[in-house]
């Protein structure tokens, strides 16, 4: 047993710690095969339909920030799990933790840009509930969301399905919201060249499948950034994954911010961006297609799937090559 | 100017590769060079360097990260900063979550503690400005780099009256480590110098190295920098004679920053200095001139620094002086990991063991020297 | 032990610089160490500090000695 003492904030950093903790208190406890799988966002059959179905919960501060808020977030991080089982993302209930003294004017600014973004997914938000804490209890606010999108027929998506040969493709520059977030927080005054890139990804992914590409699996590298998603890939699959630093899509203005904090973009989160793994040779066909779609214009091929041993690597700029490991914590700006 | 990425040109480090293999051969004998600066250790593994040197040439990490060589008595003292009413702490965020006993920053800010983080001291001088009726006070951590931001940023808040700033001091010196290194008689054939400090200090301090007959080089941070380094030295051995050279000549010239070194003297003076597993250093910290005494947050607001001992079977010592790579430590990947770190090392991201951990070729089990 | 990241000054106003990193990427860092640095400079910052003028000539030179070494015949 890992897992003793109290809870540290880097349990919910969604790194080895919250792995653990799934692993050793909730899936032993929950008992079925879909906590113990982990994933954002499961399968589960009703009535014969296959439905993907996740839920998330959204504590970012500040609540507002450059490109977007926690509002925007909630809708978008749901819908995007869904997307990325294949699903067309259909309902969300939201759940509202709101402390004693919040300003209205604050929740309606959020509960609008939750109606902009639900009608930007094409979602419905169909339940909610509201609970407000004595000052102190909670932060501000926080939201749950959950959601509920249709499979279509055709469609299997598993990190499983990676295979030695295969391509894989993202979608768009990464570390754009963690910077984004990062700077609201902390107040570095990066200025307005940094915003989250926050976006609802269903109706990219539909463009994904209406290429005919043979898509193996999807995931949005969120917190943790791109380096998180190829370990779990590497993990779910018993894969080896490459990426190739040359290849990688970082705006030079985040990569100069990345620099000047000491930060590895790798690491850092993404909210609009989806990583596939595709097989090889349809991997120019996914990229073209992802390019004609506005949240996929730099899409590009980053890497590849090897056989195993499962891990992931990166092919430095300078020809060497190094491992990707684990992330513990949040990253933090440094100046050593 | 050529853009830093000049400096990572593949077909190039492809050159210096195969000149420091020629090298490494025609001397035929194992080589350790350590890179004192945590900097550069992070550089290294980042970059994958370590796969493209030949068999038989090994770096070994020194003790240059000042995060990990500062007491836990020092984060203790700065935790019970954060915790004094009507105080805000200001820290880099390296420090932020180092642990201590009782916790570090960051659980300190959790727990309610006006902790925030910043770029520059300076960043803490305009907060002060700011906000007149709240104490600030700045985790002052660094080598001879960042030292002359906090001498430049003490002198403008005395020159323009700001009585709400001050300074925890908690500063090192990279020469009175050196000397240390250099004193236990490690097994080393030459020092990667390091890039920033020396672009302050120049290569004087540094004739103590070839004095004792080994190759030493100033190094940059980008791929060909340390490439460069490393085949400097190597040819340094390779004729049999040692000296201090520079293979980073755009950011460091042999007479250093004098007017970085100027600032640092008017305000500070050198003073005794415990480094977290390697002890008591003569002369190698800082402490505030006389003068400059009403910017000492220890002695403004009566803040002592605990004595901490050191954690059981913990070998940084060692390790921070070249005589043992981290896996020769029972503890690393096991007991001490980034996450639950035990020994300096492995506190802060460019310590040593964190890197090794991170980035080592075969995974958290592994030591560097293992290829 | 400690990073620094290059980039040009843009403009100057008494001790404080403008620095450019690149991409947009526009932030104030003061100049009290670096007194000679005019407009057009390319500097080395650390915590908010240029510490040091970066020389381009010597950039320069640094590339070339290393690309003759890929060619062991036109000397190096």
């Amino acid at each position: 047993m890992s897992v003793q003492g109290s809870i540290r904030l880097a349990h919910g950093a969604g790194a080895r710690l919250t792995a653990d903790l799934i692993r050793e208190v909730f899936a032993p406890a929950f008992g079925n095969e879909h906590t113990a799988r982990a994933e954002d966002a499961a399968e589960v059959r009703l009535a014969g339909t296959r439905l993907a179905f996740s839920t998330d919960a959204h504590v970012v501060r500040p609540l507002f920030f450059a490109g977007g808020d926690i509002g925007k977030l909630a809708v978008c991080g749901t819908v995007n799990d869904l997307a990325m089982k294949g699903a067309r993302p259909r309902y969300l209930s939201l759940g509202f933790v709101i402390a004693e003294g919040f300003a209205i004017a604050e929740l309606r600014r959020i509960a609008e840009s939750i109606g902009a973004a639900a009608r930007e997914a094409d979602v419905e938000v169909a339940a909610g509930d509201t609970k407000v804490v004595e000052r102190g209890a909670a932060d501000g606010l926080f939201i749950t969301a959950a959601g509920i999108g249709e499979i279509p027929e055709g469609r299997d998506l598993s990190p499983a399905r990676l295979a030695a040969g295969d391509a894989l493709v993202v979608s768009a520059p990464v570390a754009e919201h963690g910077l984004a977030v990062l700077d609201a927080r902390e107040k570095l005054g990066l200025g307005p060249a940094f915003r989250s890139d926050c976006a609802p990804l269903g109706s990219l992914v539909e463009a994904a499948f209406a290429s005919g590409a043979e898509i193996h699996a999807l995931r949005d590298p969120t917190r943790g950034g791109l380096a998180t998603v190829c370990l779990e890939f590497a993990g779910l699959s018993g894969r080896r994954l490459v990426l190739r630093e040359r290849d990688l899509p970082v705006r030079p203005a985040v990569a100069s911010a990345a620099a000047l904090l000491g930060l590895d973009p790798l690491y850092v989160a993404c909210e609009g961006v989806c990583l596939a793994a595709v097989a090889g040779r349809d991997a120019g066909k996914l990229v073209a297609a992802l390019r004609a779609h506005p949240l996929g214009v730099q899409a590009g091929i980053v890497g590849r799937v090897e056989e195993g041993p499962a891990g992931a690597e990166i092919e430095t700029a300078a020809g060497g090559r190094r491992r990707l490991a684990w992330l513990e914590g949040e990253p933090l700006p440094r100046i050593c | 100017m050529p853009a830093a990425e000049s400096f990572r040109d593949p077909e190039l480090a492809r050159a210096l590769v195969g000149r420091i293999r020629a090298l490494a051969g025609r001397l035929g004998r194992p080589t350790a060079f350590m890179e004192v600066c945590g900097t550069h250790t992070v550089a290294i593994a980042r970059s994958g360097l370590e796969g493209l040197l030949p068999e038989g040439l090994r770096l070994v990490s020194g003790p240059g990260c000042p995060v990990c060589v500062t007491p836990q008595g020092e984060i203790e003292r700065a935790v019970a900063a954060a915790a004094l009413p009507g105080v805000a702490l200001v820290t880099f965020g390296d420090m932020l979550r180092v642990p201590a006993r009782g916790g570090s920053l960051e659980t300190a800010r959790s727990a309610g503690g006006d902790v925030r983080m910043a770029y520059s001291p300076r960043e803490a001088l305009e907060m002060a400005r700011a906000e007149p009726g709240r104490q600030f006070i700045f985790v002052g951590v660094g080598f001879e780099t960042t030292i002359p931001a906090f001498a430049a940023t003490v002198l403008e808040a005395r020159g323009s009256g700001v009585g709400n700033f001050s300074v925890l001091p908690g500063f090192r010196l990279v020469p009175p480590a050196l000397a240390a290194v250099l004193a236990s008689g490690p097994a080393l054939d030459g020092f990667i110098l390091p890039g920033h400090v020396s672009a302050i200090l120049g290569t004087e301090p540094y004739e103590v190295i070839p004095a004792s007959g080994r190759a030493a080089v100033v190094a940059g941070f980008e791929p060909l920098d340390l490439l460069l380094g490393v085949e400097m030295l190597l040819a340094q051995l390779a004729e049999g004679r040692p000296r201090v050279e520079i293979a980073y000549r755009r950011a460091v010239r042999p007479e250093g920053n004098p007017q970085a070194r100027r600032l640092t003297e008017l305000v500070f003076e050198p003073a005794d200095a415990v480094w977290r597993g390697i002890g008591t250093l003569p002369a190698s910290g800082l402490a505030f001139r006389s003068e400059f005494r009403d910017f000492d947050a220890a002695a403004r607001f009566g803040l002592p620094t605990p004595e901490v001992p050191e954690p059981d079977g913990c070998r940084c010592g060692e390790v921070l002086t070249g005589h043992v790579t981290p896996r020769d430590c029972p503890l690393f990947g096991n007991v001490c990991t980034p996450e639950d770190p035990v020994g300096p090392c492995m506190v802060s991201s460019e310590g040593c063991c964190a890197a090794r951990y991170r980035y080592g070729p075969e995974g958290a089990s592994a030591g560097r020297s293992g290829r | 032990m400690c990073l620094a990241v290059p980039g040009k000054i843009s403009a100057i106003e008494g001790r404080n610089g403008t620095v450019d990193y690149g991409g947009g990427l526009t932030r104030k860092a003061a100049l009290d160490l670096v007194p000679d640095a005019v407009v057009g400079d390319y500097v080395l910052v650390h915590a908010g500090y240029a510490i040091t003028r970066i020389d381009q000539d010597e950039a320069e030179e640094t590339l070339k000695l290393i690309r003759e070494m890929g060619h062991p015949d036109a000397g190096g």
